[in-house]
């Protein structure tokens, strides 16, 4: 593994930031305290939570798909800096997220996103081959289910709300909680 | 608001010198609305210091992959802002 630091990307992204410092736009404290606060509470449990309550309360099911910020504020993720769409998988549609154009994620639900979905890889393939790719990932789906991907070229941000496995009905929140994976919720795998 | 969920809508082919959030792969393609999302500046204006950007609906637009690539049986939805689309 490469660590982070090493890469190009992240030798770019500090000359920046020296330079955004150098011309007093900001400072290392600031930026400091901006990423410890965006980090501090993302996590893909949040999103997980939310997944969860879906599967077992029919009225936020509705408002988590209709207005997913009323939804994540229901659960005490209020003020997110983007617009939540969050579209249900059935047994006829599977849902996957990408972002061709940069790396659009909600972080604060799902937490940082993983080094592959910035990926040239991921991004360009996931449009074109969304079979191949997911195959890739070990999910292998009917060919009955369509697959409907998500782009995220604007101000909003996608959530997957997967289908809740066969046999969990006896499951507390917590439990079905702990069932639902990152992936899960970006459509890279089914639970 | 121009364009109510299932209107058809073709993307404009244009390749801007300046930034834009218009995928190329989508460009000159025909697709269905979804949704209207909101609106918000248009990043195109945002990017070159337009004081102020000009703010325009933003559509969930869906596309057949077999149309955007000759192939496939999925469908892809884009979001794309107002004056990036154009009735067919």
């Amino acid at each position: 593994m490469t660590d982070h630091d090493d890469l190009p990307a992240a030798a770019r992204a500090r000359r920046l930031e020296e330079r955004l410092i150098a011309a007093g736009l900001t400072s290392d404290d600031e930026i400091d305290a901006f990423l410890t606060g965006l980090y501090a509470s993302a996590s893909p449990v949040n999103g997980a939570r939310m997944a969860a309550r879906a599967w077992t309360d029919p009225r936020y099911r509705d408002l988590l798909l209709s207005d997913g910020n009323a939804a994540a504020a229901e659960q005490g993720f209020e003020g997110l800096s983007y617009q939540l769409r969050v579209v249900a998988n059935t047994e006829d549609v599977h849902n996957v997220i990408v972002c061709t154009l940069c790396s659009c994620y909600p972080v604060s639900l799902l937490g940082p996103s993983p080094g592959w979905y910035k990926s040239f890889a991921y991004r360009s393939r996931t449009v074109r081959e969304p079979r191949a790719v997911l195959g890739e990932f070990g999910l292998t789906l009917p060919v009955t289910v369509q697959i409907s991907v998500w782009d995220s070229t604007s101000e909003a941000r996608y959530m997957v709300l997967p289908l809740r496995p066969a046999g969990t009905g006896g499951l507390a929140a917590d439990e079905l909680t702990a069932m639902i994976t990152r992936n899960g919720l970006i459509g890279t795998a089914r639970l | 608001m121009r364009y109510a969920a299932g209107a058809t809508v073709r993307v404009r082919a244009a390749d801007p010198e300046h930034h834009t959030r218009v995928p190329r792969y989508v460009r000159g393609h025909t697709g269905e609305v979804v949704a209207a999302l909101g609106s918000w500046p248009l990043p195109d204006d945002s990017a070159r210091g337009i004081a102020p950007p000009r703010i325009e609906t933003c559509y969930a637009v869906r596309f057949y992959a077999a149309d955007l690539w000759g192939s496939g049986d999925h469908t892809v939805t884009v979001d794309l802002w107002e004056s990036y689309l154009d009735r067919p």
